[in-house]
């Protein structure tokens, strides 16, 4: 039996009235306490994004700090034990706590808007996620100011991370922080993979979904499939010294060798997490830039599933000196460079992009510019790397760590850094300074080269990674205060970039709905978007739907004007299916998060937290999922 | 031992062959960076090319043509071709550069190394007993033959590398890993630990040094008789403080009553280039110093610090030093 169509519904009202009735019901509840409760995908995007670059600050620091003691031979202005920490830290947070969150913090931005619907899949979740991150990430850095960071690496080899030669409490902190980290990221790609195939805009079948999208979803699938594998690593790690569980002690039966299988199984993809949204960002900048839609639309679609699927066959070449048999290290070899392929083929449709365009040259263009320069030097030394010869002399030396920075801050933070500036008026309402972005750019481009390009030699004329100091008589002197001082060059491009980011939040000149006159969704609504994201649903007739020839956007009518739904969309047709409600604002994801947390750290110092931990987190849960719907819900 | 001057220049770089396996690898290595070298600056003319292209239309009206989307689809599949004829080019190099560096001798000079936290045990075994003999942190090869090393660790995860002779492979808890290399010149090559193993895997080095096989012999020959006796007053009192401030709990000296297996062993101490892995070099100083106070040089150590009074110190350099 059909409902009375008593409720108020968007095609009743006009513009004015609508706008004004639908900010009503999808407005955070104001104070400190509706600031907590939020739910609101644009509010939580934007903390992410913001933690996630405050931890890229804290990263960048101690990137400086071993800078600064790698300046010269024999310095000691690190110990041995703080040095180890650093770079520990290092590793960790800028794996963990910015390169992975901050792409995801991105999607959660500005996916929803870029399918035009009004707000992600499971907004609950993704408030628990953000507070299971931020919790996990203070975990971690408050560990590190009272002396217990961890100091195993970012990779934690055992039997180094084992009880018997790390008998503090450093690796339980690491490996507690990872299973924080990866909650909150296992959450978000189940959302973005939800919203993606469920909550597209009427029209906008598979083939008309912005390449960033496409991104966003090929790495949560990636994230999916990588993530439990570090989980039960990091997991068994804690059993083996919690609980005196035998998985990686070769003593009695385990072995130290799972360990790094089931670390690089997830390692290996993890590079593709934080490069494939680097690309999503790639393509959209470059279309809007270029004035042209990405060449080879379906190439660059099928590149990216390409990649996800190869980055799982390739692993062992993080594991070629490990004395695995010969000829299983020379097919590694071969998957690995094959992934040069799908790459090779997107830069291919990148530069037909950029050939067959009209560039506009802002700041925006330019990251992604110097991107392609350093991004394809990086896959080149990637390519030497997954040679199992070559790897034998620059494994685990100062050649990788120049070749996996070319990769992740060539292939991901430039454009990451591109994509603030595109962005940023979206989310802020206002543009950031053109001019600041120029000399962010190229004090960035001639830092970065200057800081990594020495590493490359370093390594081939032997210095080995984490030393925390070398004798002068090693000749590496000269390179390492040449790579030093491109360090600080650097770093002061992230500087200017925050002062760029303070000073036109206040000051700079108000962006308007589509200052770039882009063509995807995230542009069709104003900036900052209002708390609905659309007053009416846009219906979607071509790849660049801002780009088409009709007047304005069609749209849906029929949406409930009076309580928060979204629209819900067949998964390859986005032909609309049904009305879903979507939740209010709610406590219960933070205190189910501070439940969690309480239950992860308890259980570093005991066993028992395991039955003292769960009826609290029962508690929170049942809060969280209590029914309150109207009756209209349940015929 | 003039080589062992060399040791001073104490160099690792795998752009100065001087061994079978370096050098076939950097030929590997060479192909790699010109076809590299070729694909990146292919890469960067186009891309330069099409940022000047255009430059003077940038703000004319945005048209969306489709006649361009055709032809450059088979440009970029011709391309994609390209490079996965390229990729598997190279992985062939590659492979046939494998079998070079890891074919195995029949029959190589084989040594036994036991990595531990933070030095390296070096174990010349022989099938009589009297024959076999342990060292530390330096090895001796003779050139032109194969050497095989077999590699364990009592410890943690390390890796044994010597850039100059051959690639490096991991020292694994529980398993037993073997390296082949020949070493072409006489000479000393420095070789480090390249897994992070802890506190000082930074101070975790030593030295190859590779003797013409005569001289080889001569030494292998040398170092199958334990310790000398000292003959000098001081000489005899650093022996017998050795042993009294409990040295020789840890440390063993062949022939001498000093039977620990702990720390590294000391029969030839005199003639090491280098003291602590590498850390130091091997001088009645640095020798001092490092016994006075081994925790201030290389903390984290298993070497307590001794109380001794300066005159034992003295004693015990003294007796170190002429352990030749």
């Amino acid at each position: 039996m059909a409902a009375e169509p008593r409720e108020l519904r968007d095609d009743v009202l006009n513009g004015l009235q609508l706008s004004t009735q639908l900010e009503r019901v999808w407005r955070t509840p104001s104070g400190f306490l509706g600031a907590l409760m939020s739910v609101d995908h644009k509010v939580v995007g934007r903390r992410y994004i913001v933690t996630a670059f405050v931890f890229l600050l804290l990263g960048g620091i101690l990137a400086i700090l071993m800078r600064i003691q790698l300046a010269g031979p024999e310095k000691t202005f690190l110990s041995a034990d703080k040095y180890n920490q650093v770079f520990t830290m290092h590793g960790s947070t800028m794996m963990f706590l910015f390169a992975v969150p901050v792409m995801e913090a991105f999607a959660v931005y500005l996916v929803p808007l870029m399918v035009g619907t009004r707000n992600i899949a499971f907004p609950r979740l993704n408030a628990f996620s953000y507070w299971m991150f931020l919790f996990g990430g203070c975990f971690l850095w408050i560990s590190f100011a009272l002396n217990v960071g961890p100091d195993v690496g970012w990779f934690a080899y055992v039997p180094l991370s084992s009880l018997q030669y790390t008998p503090t409490k450093r690796p339980d902190v690491w490996a507690q922080m990872i299973t924080f980290t990866e909650v909150a990221a296992l959450a978000v790609s189940v959302e973005i993979v939800v919203t993606v195939f469920k909550q597209r805009a009427p029209g906008m079948t598979l083939d008309r979904i912005p390449l960033f999208v496409w991104a966003m979803l090929v790495t949560s699938f990636l994230v999916m499939f990588a993530m439990p594998s570090i989980m039960v690593a990091s997991t068994s790690l804690i059993l083996d010294r919690l609980v005196n569980t035998r998985f990686y002690d070769s003593s009695s039966g385990g072995h130290p060798l799972l360990w790094q299988h089931l670390f690089w199984f997830f390692g290996h993809p993890e590079v593709y997490i934080i490069f494939i949204p680097g690309t999503g960002m790639v393509s959209a900048i470059l279309a809007t830039f270029a004035r042209r839609p990405v060449v080879g639309y379906p190439v660059v679609i099928l590149s990216l599933i390409a990649t996800g699927f190869l980055s799982f066959g390739l692993w062992v070449h993080h594991m070629f000196v490990t004395g695995l048999p010969q000829l299983g290290a020379g097919l590694f070899t071969a998957s690995s460079m094959l992934i040069a392929v799908p790459s090779g083929l997107q830069i291919f449709c990148w530069l037909a992009t950029l050939w067959d365009g009209r560039p506009v040259y802002r700041t925006p263009l330019l990251f992604v510019i110097g991107f392609v320069v350093i991004f394809v030097l990086g896959g080149l030394s990637g390519v030497m790397v997954a040679s199992v010869p070559i790897d034998t002399q620059v494994h685990d030396t100062y050649f990788v760590v120049a070749h996996f920075h070319y990769v992740l801050i060539g292939g991901a933070v430039f454009p990451l850094i591109g994509a603030v500036y595109y962005w940023f008026p979206k989310i802020a309402g206002r543009m950031l300074s053109e001019r600041l972005g120029r000399w962010n750019f190229w004090l960035a481009f001639i830092g970065f080269n200057v800081a990594f390009f020495p590493m490359h030699i370093l390594g081939l004329i032997g210095m080995p990674r984490r030393v925390y100091t070398y004798t002068a008589d090693m000749d590496w002197a000269h390179l390492n205060l040449l790579s030093s001082g491109g360090a600080l060059i650097f770093a002061l491009s992230f500087a200017l970039l925050l002062v760029n980011v303070i000073y036109s939040l206040r000051k700079a000149e108000l962006a308007g709905d589509n200052p770039w006159n882009a063509s995807t969704l995230e542009w069709a609504t104003s900036s900052p978007p209002p708390p609905q994201n659309f007053d009416r649903i846009p219906v979607v007739k071509h790849r660049d739907p801002l780009w088409a020839d009709n007047e304005s956007l069609p749209v849906v009518a029929g949406l409930s004007a009076e309580r928060r739904e979204v629209l819900l969309t067949s998964l390859a047709e986005a032909e609309p299916q049904i009305r879903e409600a979507s939740p209010e604002p709610s406590i219960w994801p933070l205190l189910t998060a501070i439940a969690t947390t309480v239950f992860f750290i308890g259980s570093i110092f005991t066993p028992w937290a395991v039955l003292w931990g769960t009826p609290p987190m029962a508690v929170a849960l049942i809060g969280w999922f209590w029914p309150t719907g109207s009756k209209e819900d349940e015929e | 031992m003039p080589y062992l001057l060399a040791a001073c220049a104490g160099r690792q770089s795998a752009l100065d062959p001087q061994g079978l396996q370096s050098e076939q690898i950097q030929q590997t290595l060479f192909i790699f960076l010109a076809v590299a070298a070729v694909v990146w600056i292919a890469v960067m003319i186009v891309l330069a090319l099409s940022m000047l292209r255009r430059k003077r239309l940038a703000d004319q009206p945005l048209d969306l043509h489709q006649g361009f989307e055709e032809r450059t689809g088979q440009i970029i599949l011709g391309l994609g071709i390209v490079t996965t004829v390229i990729v598997l080019g190279l992985s062939i190099v590659s492979y046939a550069g494998q079998g070079t560096i890891f074919a195995k001798d029949e029959h190589p000079l084989t040594l036994k190394i036991i990595g531990h936290q933070w030095w390296w045990e070096v174990r010349y075994e022989d099938d009589s007993p009297h024959r076999s003999f342990v060292t530390a942190n330096e090895i001796r090869i003779p050139t032109g033959r194969p050497v095989k090393v077999e590699l364990e660790t009592a410890d943690v995860i390390h890796s044994f590398w010597v850039p100059s002779l051959t690639g490096k492979i991991d020292l694994i808890t529980g398993q037993k890993n073997e390296l082949q290399f020949t070493a072409k010149n006489a000479g000393v090559y420095r070789g480090q630990c390249a897994e992070f193993c802890g506190l000082q895997h930074a101070h975790m080095a030593f030295a190859v040094i590779a003797l013409p096989p005569d001289e080889f012999a001569r030494w292998r020959e040398h170092e199958n008789h334990g310790a000398s006796s000292p003959t000098d007053q001081l000489g005899k009192q650093g022996e017998a403080l050795f042993r009294a401030r409990g040295c020789a709990l840890c440390h063993n000296i062949s022939g001498t009553l000093a039977g620990g297996q702990l720390g590294p062993d000391l029969t030839h101490i005199g003639n090491r280039v280098t003291i602590a892995a590498g850390t130091l070099p091997n001088r009645p100083a640095t020798l001092g110093a490092w016994i006075a106070d081994s925790q201030h040089i290389k903390p984290g150590n298993l070497m307590p610090k001794m109380p001794l009074q300066s005159g034992e110190l003295i004693a015990i350099i003294h007796y170190l030093e002429q352990l030749k």
